[in-house]
């Protein structure tokens, strides 16, 4: 039924359309001037045709249910039932509403079942009325309005402007609701968990908190030296940082390459190529890392006499690394490209060579522009999950050795909501506090790399 | 500058040709420099007359589909040879560009560039040396000695233009080329610049490509004129200007055309 209608609403919006250009022709056949281009007015009666009754229809959505639950339960207000309880109720009248009751039959929940469907095709009826009656009302109004040749194309500018406002302000509010959302619960853990223990304890091991049996009451006490957060935080720096000792060399030199050197047809193919790598999917990279590279980094080590885990923060680091590479190459060679010509020419003119031109004139030129890029990669490089979660092993090794596995917030955060979680349990609230954690430094660097990206950018516009 | 009533000969292009791929942009070029003088390269836009230009030290190069034919000789020496050292070239022709483009770097650095890239200097006090004798030849030195340690890019675009020289000349190149280095300078810096061309022609041959022919006529004592890729005439300015031999220069220098 609300399929139908949302159709009927979006045709007659079409139709209106074009109604609306119609009577614009009609208007200019009277030789009188139009104040719009003919579409703006089949916009604005198409605007005027969809808008309210999309708008009624929401509301009616939104506030239809909670209405007619209100009314149902009612007829229960005073016999004392807990709020609980209450929703029971209503769940069951539902259900047997749409016959997928398999409970005991009462007449209390049967009469109620019967109220419940009555309401709703009641709602429902009137729904589709007050819809139309919107629709006829406002295409009226607008007919109307375009019939005396007023002005539409402000209303319909304005209405874009609304849309565009609206469509950026969904953007904000949801990233507004994540961060609130991880506050929230990160708020409840650091009750349990003092901060402190929190930001230096040396010892992860959430698994101990596996073992509380939820009915007993919550004991601080035997969480101490559970979640100290050292070791992931030194393993997520540890591993991006092996990532961006692969990635900025390797992106560096091919996005200098690409600029400067590659000629026109090596470019035009290369750089698809090298963008090709940022298309595979990281949990492609993820079995790549744990079943190539890190069983070869294992033989490899033992044959050289070494002890090399096999899950090993090098493979891991590495292979993160490879994947951050054509984000690194393919920004610095935009920034690099986007130096203008001139400084070249100035630079070849006094005689310099192009490894000198590119080392002293453009390199610097371009810096900024390339530490953004490194920036960015080092966000997506500590963001980065899934490699971690296959190659490097999921144990909070503290260690500086590449060859051991170590994990990392991101992973951690998997292992801890994996499987059956309690909610408003230490266990479940540290992946939202190490959620937190990762926000606030991701936050921090993308901040510092849009900050430099912007100076750059006043250097030439 | 005639020695003994002779003309003196720097530069020497003979039956220069160059292609933007398969287009030919310039037809049979040749044409004698004097040394120490300014040569004005007039004609309307397009004509070739930059790309002449930039074949004097191999700026065309740079451009991957741009093939040079005829032979160049700066002191009777073909730099189109494959023996050309394209470094020594550039340090013996500087060049200034129509938007001036100085490095992103201060005002030191970027006089001192050439100097440092050609190995010149050999202490920092000589370098010191250079930078404010190049300042000072191009006239920027009283108004930027407070400052050399700040931004090139911040100055004005007349003073940007006379960095920029500064610069071409810290290596004390035999020749240096203009390409309409005044076209986006105001009256005011563009008079500087042709104030600084005259006394530069002292020390230096320059070749200048304008679109203006005031500016030919006020700072040049020879011009040649380009039209679609063709020298069409050259000889001293005065006689360009006031009696040219051609029906086209006549035409082009009387504003009929162009």
């Amino acid at each position: 039924m609300n399929l139908i209608l949302f159709t009927f609403i979006v045709l007659l919006g079409f139709t209106s359309y074009y109604f609306g250009r119609k009577k614009a022709y009609t208007i200019q056949s009277t030789k009188k001037r139009l104040t719009a281009l003919p579409q703006f007015y089949g916009y604005y009666l198409a605007i005027w045709c969809a808008i309210p009754a999309f708008i009624i229809f929401s509301l009616w959505a939104i506030f239809e249910p909670t209405i007619v639950k209100l009314l149902v339960l009612s007829d229960y207000s005073n016999q004392g039932y807990l709020d609980d309880e209450l929703n029971l109720i209503y769940e069951k009248t539902k259900a047997l509403s749409r016959g997928q009751f398999t409970g005991e039959i009462t007449p209390f929940i049967e009469a109620s079942a019967e109220k419940y469907l009555s309401l709703r095709s009641i709602a429902q009826s009137s729904k589709v009325v007050i819809v139309l009656s919107a629709i006829i009302a406002s295409v009226a109004y607008a007919y109307k309005r375009i019939s005396s040749n007023s002005r539409t194309r402000e209303p319909v500018e304005k209405f874009l402007n609304a849309v565009l406002f609206t469509a950026s302000l969904a953007a904000i509010l949801t990233t507004v609701g994540i961060v609130f959302s991880l506050i929230f619960q990160t708020i409840d853990f650091f009750k349990v968990i003092p901060l402190f223990d929190f930001v230096f304890g040396t010892h992860w091991y959430p698994a101990k908190a596996f073992v509380r049996d939820s009915s007993e009451a919550l004991d601080p006490s035997m969480y101490s030296d559970t979640f100290g957060a050292v070791p992931i935080f030194a393993g997520t720096f540890f591993i991006a940082f092996i990532a961006m000792c692969v990635a900025i060399p390797i992106g560096l030199m091919s996005g200098i390459y690409l600029a400067e050197y590659a000629s026109y047809k090596v470019r035009q193919y290369a750089k698809p190529l090298i963008e090709i790598l940022a298309g595979i999917p990281t949990v492609v990279y993820g079995f790549f890392a744990a079943l190539t590279v890190g069983p070869f980094l294992k033989e490899l080590g033992t044959s050289m006499g070494l002890e090399v885990s096999a899950e090993s923060a090098l493979a891991a680091g590495g292979v993160m690394g490879i994947m951050i590479i054509p984000f690194i190459s393919s920004l610095s060679d935009d920034v690099i490209t986007s130096v203008p010509q001139s400084l070249r020419d100035g630079s070849y003119a006094m005689g310099a060579t192009k490894s000198e031109t590119i080392k002293r004139v453009i390199f610097p030129a371009a810096l900024p522009g390339i530490v953004g890029s490194i920036l960015l990669g080092v966000s997506r490089a500590i963001g980065e999950t899934m490699i971690v979660v296959m190659a490097s092993g999921l144990a909070a090794n503290l260690t500086l050795n590449p060859l051991e596995s170590t994990s990392t917030i991101t992973a951690q955060i998997v292992v801890i909501l994996i499987g059956d979680q309690a909610f408003g349990d230490p266990k479940t609230q540290a992946a939202f506090a190490l959620g937190m954690s990762l926000f606030l430094v991701t936050l921090c660097l993308n901040i510092v790399a849009l900050r430099v990206v912007k100076k750059y950018r006043e250097k030439y516009e | 500058m005639r020695k003994n009533g002779v003309k003196m000969i720097k530069i020497k292009a003979k039956d220069v040709d160059v292609f933007y791929g398969k287009k030919q942009a310039l037809f049979n070029i040749s044409l004698d420099i004097e040394e120490n003088q300014v040569t004005a390269l007039i004609g309307p836009s397009g004509c070739g007359k930059s790309t002449f230009l930039r074949c004097l030290n191999r700026m065309n190069d740079v451009i991957d589909i741009c093939s040079v034919k005829g032979e160049i000789l700066i002191n009777d020496f073909n730099i189109n040879d494959k023996g050309c050292d394209v470094v020594r070239l550039r340090e013996k022709i500087g060049m200034v560009f129509q938007k001036p483009n100085p490095f992103p770097k201060t005002l030191y650095e970027n006089v001192s560039y050439g100097p440092t890239i050609h190995g010149i200097a050999q202490s920092k006090q000589e370098m010191d040396e250079i930078v404010e004798t190049s300042l000072k030849k191009a006239a920027l030195w009283e108004e930027v000695k407070d400052r050399l340690h700040e931004p090139g890019t911040g100055l004005s675009g007349g003073q940007q233009q006379r960095l920029c020289i500064a610069r071409a000349i810290s290596v004390r190149p035999e020749v240096i080329l203009m390409d309409e280095p005044c076209s986006a300078l105001d009256p005011i810096a563009t008079a500087q610049i042709e104030e600084l061309i005259d006394e530069l022609k002292k020390e230096h041959t320059i070749i200048i490509v304008t679109h203006s022919m005031a500016q030919a006529a006020r700072v040049s004592q020879n011009t040649g004129f380009f039209h679609l890729g063709q020298l069409i005439e050259h000889g001293s300015t005065d006689k360009i200007f006031k009696n040219p031999d051609n029906k086209k220069t006549q035409d082009y220098i009387t504003g009929r055309f162009g």
